[in-house]
Formats: structure tokens, C-alpha cells, sequence
């Protein structure tokens, strides 16, 4: 683009006072601005007024030097066509130095070369960004969602993007819809006043699906390819159809936990009368209940164990109350014993667990040993601790023992290598690579024909989700949303409000990938990352560590990028060797010119130099704050925001090294299990790359503790003077970078 | 692309709800109480399981919005009427005064010239702050507010001197706007149980006995105490730490339901104490540690610490004891003894009452009976409105309201 170029210089917040701004013209004068207006107060109607006529008289590239860029951004928003770089000298230069120095003279300098290296940044910046222009898929964009799984959450989510305009191709492995909402008799109480078991109205469901022209059912069909990228998937079903959509849903729900596997705890096996509470289910459906005298229900058969699942279904406490209150209903007389550990009836539910003690189902609080199951005259026995008496217990005669057994993801396990994200040595991380990669060998849901594999991504259980706190429907794979059981434990009532949601996401992925912009953390970015092919190496590097599997590869392992699967985090621009990859207004020669452009002092002027690449996510808002909040740090720190530590490219630690620079450090999220990087792999790729930065520090004869990289929570604000100061002690007793003034 | 879509409540099921419509193409009306964003989940130190701070995901939600020229915000307002039906209705929406413009620049200058301070709602009353303020330190919108008390005080007018960005303004007044829209999302969230009502806990007797929802002040850096967990009858940091599970929850003359997340929150606050204090013990007081999903893994962790310890039983009473120690009087169901135990903090986990319980809906909802909202056609609760839980169900159920609205409004 032809770029017309200015820059505002703000005044106001104690600026005014604390620059020198005809030094500062003149430093953009340097580099290449010639054209500078000050004001004092640049985000008041006045000022904001002064940009707009430049801007209508065809500026199209505004450098605003005033406060931080996460703030003021309805003022300084000039439209999609104006770019607008900000330079923070509120909080970067000001806030954070000191006016004055104990005894010295120097602070005024300090801080003012500050502010000059800032704009020098900004200015290069500038220069080097471009508009973006959406990416545009060459087939006519598909809307069309695909929903995998005819259960409770396929059913609604079809239903919910029908019902939202969208045509909708459901698909279910059985002959018939329904899925385990097609196997119970009953539901646990969910409307007001909580106490009535309620109908499946699955028949009501199936029947809406069937009169939806805009649904497509198609059962007794598994998907056996999914080609393509959001807004142009290609899938091909078992039965030989095949269709285009834009999004994807999976909602392939649960599988019981195998009974088989409590033989030894449980006597699961020995005798007909101990079933699990799927049986349990088909009984009552099957109207089998009437006979049953005595039933007791083993909680936590399995769950909460770490020799079987470690984490808690959810649904079971709720399930065996059911289920007691079906046993109770047909036969009022019946003793029905509930065995628990904690009885896990949240919200409202606390009103079914109140009904069932009100129809005199006797509850009995066991401790962490299994209860004995053992036969005797043609009845079950049980030998349990009674926590309450604090003494053992017996219960005998009994016709039946339901163990209820916990839910797993209807979905194989997938974690890749390096796996240092779930805090395991590499060694266990490649055995569970392999290992993983042989279920997925044998088995998947999507068959994606994605170069990192078939299926989604899971975390330590087969759970397919990434930030399940604060962005549950997250998966890593662009465009393509799990809903109900596959997601979570849930029971019946929450999947249906799990299926709705994700139905948005994938109506939402669809839109964006038609708009050619991005979904989720970078909405509505229009960048995305171009490959110059003619310098590839065909390294694999990009197409292996792309943590959302963007990449394809061809047969002689040339990258494939599929734009409308890329979250545009820049991992694969930090990974190329080659610097082959970059954004219109994110690139390895913006960032490394904007490095080059800093001034670096002669080594006799005792000003060091420390260049701090900073995650723009939560690094720099902690930076923001510490700033407001009054901390004070060296001068001689120079802050660059990046789109995530995965897009640090290595080159950019040789720039700062080569030219000068003494130190620099990198300030990233949380990685390991609980990592908070919101491209999931990025902190972690930061830090095994960095591990291996020595070889270069190596080839220029440096010290490694030049370079060091930190993890820094949003909130840890008064962190960031300690971390700077430490690292700049360390500097010191390193002393200069040799390559000052080469 | 057709009519608004009209958010109640900026927390996180109505931000959810606003970023996923808005996202998805359609306008949006989101209209907040607070003059910031964020809801309950601003207050929060750290979120279960991970102990990662909220702002992390809340900053990108921010981002989003300030990005989106869908999404129309209104801070400190209150819809007080709602008229029409599905597909068409007109709301009116009171605004209070905020006594500062855009053009504020969160410079301060305002709050170091006032003298008057007030109780610090954000913190749950345990602090003071000046009566010309920002909310707190992230707050988004990032803009001052001025007390109503001070605004025809003297200190009103220093403040207004204060600024040098003509900023305050003292002669604003509430004001009433009728934005129309084709479907409403509630998602007015909840408030903590009113701790005084359970009265055999004295709650009122003691400082040091304190609600979960001010533990999490007491933690935060941002926080009364600058993050430090101390008594706040003395300042000193405590040694044994109670937390008092079901506090007025599961209790037919309280709250009968269970409000979910309190357990989570009593583990997960008990970590902020061994974090801090290597050598206090907490005892958690509970009837079922209900720890549901993946959050099991996290009781294991907890249960793994020594220095904490499992009670079950529903203490009965808290009795002051010598010396400002609180004596709990409980019995263990376990031993069947009845015990006096001594502690010197004591976090009662109350349990969350939905919002529409507090204050209904300007149309005709139905409610249960403990005031959880059902869905009516054209208007659609969402979060902790319509039922107790966790943040991901309440971003969970924001997005699917989201969609049960785009669903009345598409192709009109």
C-alpha cells in the first residue's frame, strides 16, 4: 500500500512535563516521520479531531505516542483502512522511570532516550505493516454445519443451528437416533419443584429432526474422511455420501466405564445380580423393576479411583437416586441402600436427593475400601465401613447390587509431542505420543486428513478441550466444536444447553471463515501468515508445531497452509528457520528492524541495553499495570509486545545479541499442565527453543545468561520489578555485550 | 442482519453471551450494573482448578468487545421495564450518573484531591477507598467514577479542579433510554447469601469471621491487604484457619439447593492459605465434598496437603472464646463426638442466591421457588440466573443463550 504517514505526540498525563518533545520530532525526523503534531490532551475530542482531518485528508498511517494500546481504542480507532501503531510512552516511559536520581543528573536522559527508542520502534513498525486483506477461500464459502453424534447434544445441536437458518447434516453411527437418551427409562427430576422422575422426550426430538427441512439425517453412517479447512470441509460418510460444510460439531457422547475391569474390587462378573447402572437402566425400561426386594447402589464404582477413572462422572449420584426411585415406584416396599462417598447432587438436585430420603432410600457413607460383595443362599450380601456408626456394616438379602460405574469421552486420546504441556519428562511424553497415536491408528471420530493426525487433541483424559475454565468450547481444532459428554461429564439437561452453544461456535466459525477473519483468541484478525515457498527447506518445522494443526504438508513436505484454520498466534513464524513466514503487519524483518532500530549506547557510557519480548496477552497488561500501579524499573529496559512467545523467532535473540543489546528476556504464560497460554503451546515451544538458543549464543562467543525467559501470570504485577531487577544485576555482573559498536 | 439482541448482565455468561452473538454477525445491547465489566468474576483472586488468575480470560473477552463495533455498552444501568414480545420489544434502560466523561484518562489526580472515602463494594465492604475512584485496577471500561456523596461536597469540587481534562462532571444525571430489541438474554448473575442470616454463626461478632467471597479479596494483590491473608481484627497473619462448608446451603431455611461451587472455592482458598502461611492449618468443616468432573483431581491435590484437614460435620454454632478465638461447636458424624474447636479465621462458605430471587424481571417470568428463572419464549436466562454453577457453565450457558436469541431474531 501507499502509505501516507504521521505522528501525534501526546502531552497530556505529565508527558508534557517529563520529554523533551523537540528532541522527539527529531528523532522520528530520523526515521523517516517527518510530519509530527503534538497536543495535550491527544484523546479528548480536540485531539482525537486533529488525527481525523489528516486522516480525511488521506493520512492512512497514524504512530500515536501517548498511553498503552489497551486503552482509549474507541478513540484511536480510525477505521479498518487507517493503521494505527501506538507507542506507550505513558506506561513504558513515564510511569515506569524515575524523574529523578539519588544524587545524579542522568534521569532526565535516561528516561528521554526511553521515549526516543520507543517512537524509533513505532516508526519502524510503521514502515513495515501493511493493511491486512482477508483471506479468501476460492470455493464459494459453506454455512452448512455438520453435527456428529445422534445423542442428546447431536440432536439439539442440529436442531439449534436448523432452527438458527443453517442447513444441517446430522450423522449417527446406529440405525436410529437417540443414543443413551434411547436407552433410560426415565430422567431425574429437572423442572420445578424437582421431584418428579421425567420422560426422555426423545420421541418429541426425533420427530421435530424428521419435519426440519434443513436437517439431513444420515444413520447407520460413520464419517470415514473429513477433508479441508472451516468454510470448506469435505466429508465423506461410510455410506458413500458426500458433502460440503463449514463447521463441524461432535457430539459422539460417552462410553460406560468397562465393569470388567472391577472384577477383583467388586465381584463384577460372579454372579447375574451385580450389574452396572446401564443394565440397571435397560431393567426399568424394560419394566423389570417390580420384583426387586432389595437393591443396593454402589457409588463411585471405578470413579474418583486411581487404578481405574481418577475423576468424578458427575452424573452417577443422580443416576442411582433415579434409579432408587424407580426401584421404590415399583415397589414401595423395596429396601434400596445407596453406598457413597460424597453424594454429588449440585444445584437443584439437592431437591431429588431430599425426595429419594423422603421415599426412604437408607444412604450409607462408605470410606475409601470398596464394599465386600459375596453370595449367600441365592442373595447378595455386602460388607461395608459405615462412616456414621464408624463401624462395619452388613446388609444381606439383597436381589441386586447396582455399581455405578463413571462415563468416559466417546473419543480416542490424543497428546502430542513434545508433551512437556502436561508436565511430563520427554521420555513418558513420547511413550504416550506413541501410544496415543496407535488409538488413533485404530480408531477415530472426524478421520481429519490433518498432517498432525485424525482426531482432536485431548488433555490428560480423553477430553478434547483446551481452556475448559474461561473458554469451554475450545478445542484445537479450528472450526470444529465437542458438545456434551465427549466435552465433559454432564447430565442430560446441561448437554442440551452444551449442544446450543456449540452450535453458535460452529455457525460463528463458519461466518468467520466466509469474512476471512479470525475466531477465538484473535477475533475478527484479517491477517494471516504467507509462506515465500521459493525459500523453503521443507524443514517440517511449521506443519509439525502449529499448535491447531493449520498446516498440511505434500508429498515432498512443503507446507499446505489452511488459512481458515489458523488462529494466527504466529508459532509458525517463530519456528521457521528460514524466515519465510509472515503477517502483513507481523513479521521476523518487522520486529527485527524494530530491535535494530534501538539505540545502543557506547560501552563506556554504562548504559546497558535489555530488550524484553513480551507476550501482549497477559505479559503486558501485568507490565500496564505495574506501571499504574507506581513500580519503578531500570531505564534501560525496552519492552516489544508479541502475538505469543511461539512467534519469537530465533533470529530476533542473534539481532538484539549482534547489535549491541546486553540481555533479553521473554515474558510469557504459564505452561506445563495448567498452562494458561492461550495458544496452548506457545510458552512451551518459547521455552524449548530458547533451551537450544546456547548454540547460537555459542557461534558468538556469549554468555547464556544474556538470555533468559520468564512466566509471568496476569496478576503477578509486582513481579515484574523483581524479575527485571534480578536480571539486570545479572547483566551487570556479566558485563557489556562485546559487540557493542560493531 | 435484523434486530438487536439485548444483554443483561456484563459478568460472564452476559459477556459470553454478547462477544458469541456479536461475533456470530448480530448487533448487541449489553447493559451492566457495575461501571465495569467482568461481574463476580472480577472479584476473583484465582479460578479452581488451575489457580490462574480470571483476568487472563477476561482480558481477551475485553479485547473482543473493544474490537467489535457490534456490541453497544451501557455500564451502571439497570433495565427497569421491558414491553412488546418475542421478536419486538422496547426496553428502557436507567443509566445512573457517573460523574466522569470519556474524556478521563484514569490519571488519579481526581482521587489524590478528594478527602471523603467510602466502603470498597469491589472488595465486599472489608476496605476503604476514595469517594472519587476506579473501580479496581483492571477495570474495563478503564474510566474514574465519582460517588454520588460528594458530588455536591466540597470534595466534589476539588475533584473537578482536580482534573485537567475537564473529565468530571458534577451536574450529570441519570438518564433514560429505550433501546428496542428482538430477544433479551438475563443473565443478571447471583449474589453471595446475606452470611448474618444463618444467625447461629455470629457472623457480625467477629472480623474474623469472614464470607468466601471476601477470602478471595483478602488474596487478591489488588485487594484490602494488598494480597496478605491476615485477621483483619489484628493484622496478623492467622494459624488456624476454619472454612465452614453449606453455610446457610443445602438448608431448607436458607438456601435448599447447593450452590456448587463452594467447595471448589473453600479447596482452592486453602491454598491460597498454605501458599502464604507454610505454617497454618486449615480445617475444612463439610457434609459431601462436591468435587464433580475433572475437579476431583484437584481435591486428591488438596487432600495430599498435611496441613489439611477434612472434617465432616455441620458445625452447629461459633462462639467467641479468650482472647478473640472462635470456638466452633460441631459434631463429628464421623466419631459421633461432639467437639469444641478452636480457630482463630473462619471463612463461611455461603452459597450464591440467584439475582432474580433479589430482583425480578420487569416481565412475566415464571420463577422456581427459589427464585431460578425459566426460559419464556423471546426471553432466555442465563449463568447463575437460572441455575448454581462453575464459570465454564455459565460461559456455556451464555453461549447457548446467545443462540436461543439470534434464533428469534434470524431472518426477521
Amino acid at each position: 500500500m501507499d502509505k501516507n504517514q504521521a505522528c501525534y505526540l501526546c502531552k497530556g498525563c505529565g508527558l508534557g512535563e517529563a520529554l523533551d518533545f523537540d528532541n522527539l520530532e527529531e528523532v522520528l525526523g530520523e526515521s523517516g516521520v517527518s510530519e509530527v503534531k503534538t497536543h495535550d490532551a491527544l484523546c479528548s475530542p480536540d485531539g482525537v479531531a486533529l488525527i481525523q482531518a489528516d486522516v480525511d485528508g488521506g493520512v492512512n498511517a497514524v504512530l500515536i505516542g501517548a498511553c498503552s494500546s489497551r486503552v482509549k481504542t474507541d478513540e484511536f480507532n480510525f477505521g479498518s483502512q487507517v493503521i494505527v501503531e501506538r507507542a506507550s510512552l505513558r506506561e513504558q516511559a513515564l510511569m515506569c522511570s524515575e524523574a529523578e536520581y539519588e544524587g545524579e543528573e542522568t534521569a532526565g536522559e535516561d528516561r528521554q532516550m526511553l521515549a526516543a527508542d520507543y517512537l524509533r520502534m513505532s516508526a519502524v513498525k510503521l514502515a513495515k505493516s501493511n493493511v491486512p486483506v482477508p483471506f479468501k477461500l476460492e470455493l464459494e464459502p459453506e454455512t452448512a454445519l455438520m453435527v456428529v453424534g445422534g445423542g442428546v447434544a447431536g440432536i439439539n445441536a442440529a436442531l439449534a443451528g436448523a432452527k438458527a437458518g443453517v442447513q444441517v447434516y446430522l450423522v449417527e453411527k446406529e440405525a436410529a437416533l437417540g443414543g443413551f437418551l434411547g436407552k433410560m427409562a426415565k430422567l431425574a427430576p429437572e423442572t420445578p419443584p424437582y421431584q418428579e422422575l421425567e420422560d426422555t422426550g426423545l420421541e418429541e426430538l426425533v420427530a421435530q429432526v424428521e419435519a426440519d427441512g434443513k436437517i439431513k439425517v444420515y444413520t447407520g453412517n460413520t464419517v470415514d474422511k473429513t477433508a479441508g479447512a472451516p468454510g470448506n470441509f469435505t466429508v465423506t460418510l461410510s455410506g458413500g455420501d458426500t458433502f460440503r460444510c463449514g463447521a463441524i460439531v461432535q457430539a459422539t457422547g460417552w462410553l460406560p466405564y468397562e465393569p470388567e475391569k472391577l472384577a477383583d474390587e467388586l465381584a463384577y462378573g460372579s454372579n447375574p445380580g451385580i450389574i452396572t447402572n446401564v443394565d440397571m437402566e435397560a431393567k426399568a425400561k424394560a419394566g423389570e423393576l417390580g420384583g426387586l426386594g432389595a437393591v443396593a447402589f454402589i457409588q463411585c464404582a471405578g470413579s474418583r479411583d486411581q487404578n481405574h477413572l481418577p475423576y468424578c462422572s458427575a452424573v452417577c449420584c443422580t443416576v442411582s437416586l433415579k434409579q432408587a426411585m424407580m426401584v421404590k415406584e415399583a415397589n414401595p416396599e423395596a429396601a434400596v441402600y445407596v453406598i457413597y462417598k460424597d453424594i454429588r447432587t449440585p444445584g437443584q438436585s439437592e431437591e431429588v436427593y431430599r425426595e429419594a430420603q423422603r421415599k426412604g432410600v437408607v444412604f450409607i457413607r462408605r470410606d475409601e475400601d470398596y464394599p465386600k460383595i459375596s453370595e449367600s443362599g441365592g442373595k447378595l450380601a455386602i460388607e461395608t465401613m459405615d462412616m456414621t456408626l464408624n463401624d462395619t456394616v452388613e446388609i444381606d438379602e439383597l436381589d441386586m447390587v447396582v455399581l455405578a460405574t463413571g462415563l468416559k469421552p466417546n473419543n480416542p486420546k490424543v497428546v502430542d509431542a513434545p508433551l512437556v504441556a502436561l508436565g511430563m519428562d520427554q521420555e513418558a511424553a513420547k511413550k504416550l505420543a506413541a501410544e496415543s497415536k496407535a488409538a488413533c491408528d485404530s480408531w477415530s471420530v472426524l478421520n481429519l486428513q490433518y498432517r498432525q493426525g485424525p482426531n482432536l487433541p485431548t488433555l490428560k483424559y480423553a477430553y478434547p478441550d483446551s481452556h475448559f475454565i474461561c473458554f469451554p468450547y475450545e478445542t484445537r481444532r479450528t472450526g470444529i466444536y465437542t458438545a456434551g459428554t465427549v466435552r465433559r461429564p454432564m447430565r442430560v439437561s446441561q448437554a442440551v444447553e452444551d449442544a446450543t452453544g456449540a452450535a453458535l461456535k460452529a455457525i460463528q466459525a463458519a461466518h468467520a471463515a466466509a469474512e476471512g477473519v479470525a475466531v477465538h483468541p484473535r477475533s475478527g484478525d484479517m491477517s494471516f501468515p504467507e509462506f515465500a515457498m521459493q525459500r523453503c527447506t521443507q524443514c517440517k518445522r511449521c506443519t509439525e508445531e502449529c499448535p491447531f494443526g493449520a498446516i498440511n504438508e505434500d508429498e515432498k513436505a512443503n507446507p499446505l497452509p489452511n488459512p481458515t484454520r489458523c488462529r494466527r498466534c504466529g508459532v509458525c513464524m517463530g519456528a521457521c528457520p528460514e524466515r519465510i513466514i509472515s503477517f502483513k503487519n507481523y513479521s521476523v524483518d518487522m520486529i527485527g528492524s524494530m530491535i535494530k532500530s534501538i539505540e545502543v549506547p557506547e560501552e563506556d557510557e554504562e548504559k546497558p541495553r535489555v530488550i524484553i519480548l513480551a507476550c501482549e496477552n497477559d505479559a503486558l497488561p501485568a507490565i500496564d499495570m505495574a506501571a499504574r500501579k507506581g513500580h519503578k524499573w531500570s531505564p534501560y529496559i525496552r519492552f516489544i509486545p508479541v502475538r505469543c512467545l511461539g512467534s519469537v523467532n530465533l533470529v530476533w535473540i542473534a539481532d538484539a545479541l549482534s547489535s549491541g543489546i546486553d540481555g533479553v528476556m521473554l515474558f510469557g504464560c504459564r505452561h506445563g499442565e495448567d498452562y494458561q497460554c492461550h495458544f496452548i503451546k506457545g510458552s512451551e515451544l518459547a521455552n524449548v527453543r530458547m533451551s537450544k538458543i546456547s548454540e547460537t549464543l555459542d557461534r558468538l562467543v556469549l554468555e547464556s545468561d544474556r538470555v533468559r525467559v520468564e512466566e509471568i501470570s496476569f496478576n503477578e504485577v509486582d513481579r515484574v520489578p523483581e524479575i527485571i531487577a534480578e536480571f539486570m544485576e545479572t547483566i551487570e555482573e556479566v558485563g557489556p555485550n562485546p559487540y557493542k559498536g560493531f | 442482519m435484523g434486530q438487536s439482541i439485548l444483554v443483561v448482565g456484563g459478568g460472564m455468561s452476559g459477556v459470553s453471551a454478547a462477544l458469541e452473538a456479536a461475533e456470530a454477525g448480530y448487533d448487541v445491547v449489553l447493559v451492566e450494573k457495575n461501571p465495569y465489566l467482568g461481574g463476580r468474576v472480577a472479584q476473583l483472586h484465582q479460578y479452581f482448578p488451575k489457580l490462574c488468575p480470571p483476568y487472563c480470560g477476561l482480558e481477551i473477552n475485553f479485547k473482543r468487545i473493544k474490537s467489535n463495533p457490534r456490541i453497544k455498552l451501557y455500564t451502571m444501568s439497570e433495565v427497569t421495564g421491558i414491553e412488546g414480545e418475542p421478536g419486538n420489544y422496547k426496553v428502557t434502560i436507567n443509566q445512573l450518573p457517573r460523574y466522569v466523561n470519556e474524556r478521563c484518562t484514569a490519571c488519579g489526580k481526581c482521587a489524590d484531591a478528594v478527602e471523603a472515602t467510602i466502603p470498597s463494594s469491589f472488595d465486599y465492604g472489608l476496605g476503604q477507598i476514595k469517594a472519587a475512584y476506579l473501580p479496581h485496577e483492571l477495570a474495563y471500561p478503564y474510566r474514574y467514577v465519582i460517588d454520588p456523596s460528594i458530588v455536591e461536597t466540597e470534595d466534589g469540587a476539588k475533584a473537578k479542579e482536580a482534573c485537567p481534562y475537564d473529565a468530571v462532571v458534577l451536574d450529570d444525571a441519570p438518564k433514560e433510554t429505550i433501546e428496542e430489541a428482538g430477544a433479551i438474554v438475563w443473565a443478571a448473575g447471583w449474589s453471595p447469601y446475606d452470611a448474618s442470616k444463618v444467625e447461629y454463626y455470629n457472623f457480625n461478632s467477629s472480623p474474623d469471621i469472614i464470607t468466601n467471597v471476601q477470602m478471595e479479596r483478602l488474596a487478591a494483590a489488588g485487594g484490602p491487604t494488598g494480597g496478605k491473608i491476615v485477621k483483619l481484627s489484628n493484622g496478623e497473619a492467622p494459624k488456624k484457619v476454619a472454612f465452614i462448608q453449606c453455610a446457610g446451603s443445602r438448608d431448607v431455611n436458607h438456601l435448599p439447593f447447593c450452590s456448587t461451587i463452594c467447595c471448589l472455592a473453600s479447596l482452592k482458598q486453602a491454598t491460597y492459605v498454605r501458599e502464604q502461611l507454610k505454617d497454618a492449618e486449615v480445617t475444612i468443616y463439610f457434609i459431601d465434598i462436591r468435587a464433580m468432573d475433572r475437579n476431583e483431581d484437584f481435591y486428591t491435590k488438596v487432600k495430599a496437603d498435611e496441613k489439611i484437614s477434612f472434617v465432616k460435620s455441620k458445625i452447629g454454632l461459633i462462639e467467641p472464646g479468650e482472647n478473640g478465638v472462635l470456638v466452633l461447636n460441631g459434631e463429628n458424624t464421623t466419631t459421633g463426638e461432639r467437639f469444641k474447636a478452636e480457630h482463630d479465621l473462619v471463612v463461611l462458605a455461603t452459597g450464591m442466591q440467584p439475582n432474580t430471587d433479589l430482583s425480578k424481571i420487569p416481565a412475566d417470568m415464571v420463577y422456581d421457588e427459589y427464585g431460578f428463572v425459566q426460559n419464556a419464549e423471546g426471553i432466555f436466562g442465563a449463568g447463575t440466573v437460572r441455575r448454581p454453577g462453575e464459570v465454564h457453565v455459565s460461559v456455556q450457558d451464555g453461549t447457548s443463550a446467545a443462540l436461543k436469541a439470534i434464533q428469534v431474531v434470524a431472518g426477521r
